[in-house]
């Protein structure tokens, strides 16, 4: 009976202990709680992938409405992709927290910082599961609103600005967001998201739907940080709590990445899109500047969390970049990069995290020698920014190799270049920190770092092996995104 | 001229948006940036509200059995309403950010705090 | 705010018709406008006057700040709650249907619980706000 649920628990249990968190008070049960809604909902994510792969997608009716008048939460091989990537991170972040918590957040507000990233969870999941357009918002504000908290709540007064940011920002993009919505419900007088795909054809050629499509490509690209309007994003990464930083980097950007591919494909249709004119090839020169841009940006960062941050919106451009094929192999190539790159920056930004609870900094000059001093977080950084170059073996191998398999297929073979000469710029990059972990004495005025306690260690070496596992055994991501791709391009499936 | 004026609705909200989008963008005050960006929520809500609006409609409230003829469009406002929440919520959150950014730097001057930030 | 007797009396003689109309507006909302939004921030606005004229202090006194963050929980929980409860009665998620023998009486019983629910959570959250901003720096 359980099972058929299974949809409106995926978001219903992270909203419930959320609050249930707030009476508890005390941070250490909050924690539990986080940790058990954390796994349940990952259980419920495979569940329902599970279920999409044999019998295809899953309707459930909110309320018992039917519908177009209802609001329906609607799984597809899509989202249901895209739920697992979020409750699999935050499965691996949630235990890892507790430690990076009690060092970085003043006691009394432990459980509030629990009620807020069960929220942000809630609003992510929600927003990837819901059929209705308005919906969307409502969930994306709930889980912005949480995420600004949460960003806030970082150690530096740099936190502090960094939320108000991406507040100002994030609003922004979400009322953008709005409008376009707004614009749509005007013409097709529906919000359901099949519902519009099946309305929009015949008003497909007005104005107002034009309007309404860029406001939402505007909006959706304000929260993904498509370059140029990623201006939010590095402080906000480079500030916000290690366990923070992990959960959002690894899953918000790809939420909305996520938004756009519905709203795009499903919505508005791929043959819509490729007619309104110079968007795809729009996208693909926003997608490889903004991918050497903030490479270029990130080879000067000392801060290195901040570094990865700018790495994180150059990914954002090889997702965008597969979008732009307008392909199979481009979108399969955009979508299995969603799960690629959660699994490296979730295991890079958990490796910082575990050298920032031992250094109280991941700044560059701060992190010479410790190679010696905490092997294993070291290593761990290593192999995932190996991933992250796109080593063969590793998940950022598969992504990129389905890209530059796109790029030749329309055979645009710069493009293909292009792909393989910003790979070096990652190069520089991880090298850099390489070079002072390993090869530099440790400053004599810092005390001796020892290895991260195994609670973080732990997690951070899940993800980082998965980054191995999923780049050598690709039957089930690959297949999964192919399989998506071919439905969001409706070519069955 | 019908362009102008039968559309008149649209017009608010254009220039609503723009002003309320201008000050965001345009003040280096934090609280005056919060204060845009309520005006440029406030815009939405009235393209949302004017688009539900049918001339002469009513509320569509069943009495007796029986409802109005011509009813406004009763969803615009509903989502409205969850959006105004959401704004409620943006600016009390950014309120407070205001609020303990100014303890933490002394000031709510963009350029001073950017200034203060200069990486040594 | 002592010494202005017409304020204190406006405002002793106010408050409870506005707690009052708070609730008729929470509880007359499922058969004309109102609804939990409106009344939570109505009961909200009789709270917040209250602290106005008579101080922060004794506001507190009256709802002491860790109770009305619970508040906020509760009301949540009782949203999320009902619909659970349909879920388990064999409902869909937030289906009041399910709640009653009778659908009808069950969506009545349903959207009144939730608003309530909503009601609460608003109410909490207006009044945790102007505590939390007022109470700053002091």
């Amino acid at each position: 009976m359980i099972a058929a649920h299974y949809a409106a628990l995926q978001v219903v249990a992270p909203l419930i202990a959320a609050p249930l968190c707030v009476l508890l008070r005390r941070g250490a049960l909050a924690w539990l709680v986080t940790v058990a809604v954390s796994w349940i909902a990952l259980a419920i994510a495979i569940q329902l992938l599970v279920q999409v792969m044999a019998t295809g997608p899953v309707s459930y009716e909110l309320g018992g409405w039917a519908a177009p008048w209802g609001i329906e939460y609607r799984v597809d091989s899509v989202n249901a992709f895209v739920l697992l990537i979020v409750s699999g991170i935050s499965a691996v972040a949630a235990p890892y927290a507790h430690h990076t918590v009690v060092r970085e957040i003043p006691e009394d507000r432990h459980y509030l910082f629990y009620s807020a990233y069960l929220l942000c969870l809630t609003g992510l999941l929600g927003i990837t599961i819901t059929g209705d357009a308005f919906n969307v918002f409502v969930f994306l504000e709930i889980s912005s609103l949480s995420s600004y908290a949460l960003i806030s709540l970082g150690g530096e007064r740099k936190a502090l600005t960094a939320a108000y940011q991406y507040l100002v920002m994030g609003t922004i993009g979400a009322t953008f967001f709005l409008i376009g919505v707004g614009l749509i419900y005007a013409m097709t007088g529906t919000l359901n998201m099949a519902d519009i795909a099946a309305r929009l054809d015949p008003v497909e050629h007005t104005r107002t739907v034009l309007a309404a499509f860029a406001f939402i490509i505007v909006g959706l690209g304000l929260k993904l940080a498509l370059f140029p309007l990623h201006l939010w994003l590095p402080n906000a990464y480079a500030y916000a709590p290690s366990a923070v930083t992990v959960l959002l980097a690894a899953t918000a950007t790809k939420v909305a990445v996520y938004t756009m591919l519905r709203f795009v494909f499903t919505l508005f249709g791929a043959d819509f899109a490729l007619d309104v004119t110079f968007f795809a090839e729009f996208l693909i020169a926003l997608a490889l500047v903004g991918v050497f841009a903030a490479s270029i940006t990130a080879v000067f960062q000392n801060n290195v969390k901040r570094m990865l941050a700018y790495s994180s919106v150059a990914q954002v451009g090889y997702m965008m970049l597969g979008v732009g094929f307008f392909s199979v192999t481009g979108l399969t190539g955009g979508i299995v990069h969603l799960f690629n790159h959660a699994l490296m920056k979730g295991a890079l930004f958990m490796a910082l995290g575990a050298v920032f609870y031992r250094l109280g900094s991941v700044r560059i000059e701060h992190m010479r020698g410790l190679g010696r001093q905490m092997p294993l977080t070291m290593f761990a950084f290593v192999l995932g920014g190996l991933s992250l170059i796109g080593l063969p073996l590793t998940v950022g191998f598969i992504s990129k190799w389905y890209l530059i398999l796109a790029a030749l297929e329309r055979g645009w073979w710069p493009i293909a270049g292009l792909i393989l000469l910003s790979s070096l710029l990652a190069v520089a990059y991880v090298w850099r920190v390489v070079e002072a972990a390993y090869f530099r004495d440790p400053p004599p005025d810092r005390p001796r770092a020892t290895e991260a306690p195994l609670a973080l260690l732990v997690p951070t070496w899940i993800l980082t092996l998965a980054n191995f596992y999923f780049g050598i055994d690709t039957s089930v991501t690959v297949g999964v995104a192919a399989d998506a791709a071919r439905a969001l391009l409706g070519e069955g499936g | 001229m019908e362009f102008l004026v039968g559309h008149y609705n649209y017009w608010i909200f254009v220039f609503l948006m723009m002003l309320g989008f201008y000050v965001v963008v345009a003040r280096g005050n934090l609280v005056k940036k919060i204060v845009g960006l309520n005006i440029f929520q406030a815009s939405v809500f009235l393209l949302y509200i004017s688009i539900g609006k049918v001339l002469g409609g009513t509320a569509p409230i069943i009495v007796d059995g029986g409802g109005p003829a011509t009813y406004s469009n009763p969803l615009p406002h509903v989502l409205i309403l969850t959006a105004i929440v959401v704004g409620v919520a943006t600016t009390a959150l950014g309120l407070s950010l205001v609020v303990r950014i100014n303890e933490a730097y002394g000031t709510i001057e963009e350029d001073e705090i950017s200034g203060m930030d200069k990486e040594p | 705010m002592r010494h202005h007797v017409i304020l204190r009396v406006i405002a002793k003689l106010g408050i409870p018709f506005i707690v009052l109309f708070a609730l008729y507006v929470q509880f007359h909302g499922d058969f004309g406008p109102g609804g939990g939004f409106q009344a939570g921030v109505i009961f909200g606005a009789a709270f917040i006057l209250y602290a106005l004229i008579f101080g922060l202090d004794n506001a507190l006194e009256a709802a002491p700040m860790n109770v009305v963050v619970a508040f906020i929980a509760i009301g949540l929980l009782l949203f999320a709650g009902v619909g659970v409860a349909a879920l388990l009665l064999g409902g869909n998620y937030l289906d009041y249907g399910a709640l009653a023998d009778d659908p009808v009486a069950g969506q009545h019983l349903g959207i009144l619980l939730v608003e309530l629910g909503v009601g609460i959570t608003v109410a909490a959250v207006m009044i945790a706000v102007f505590f939390t901003f007022a109470d700053r720096g002091r």
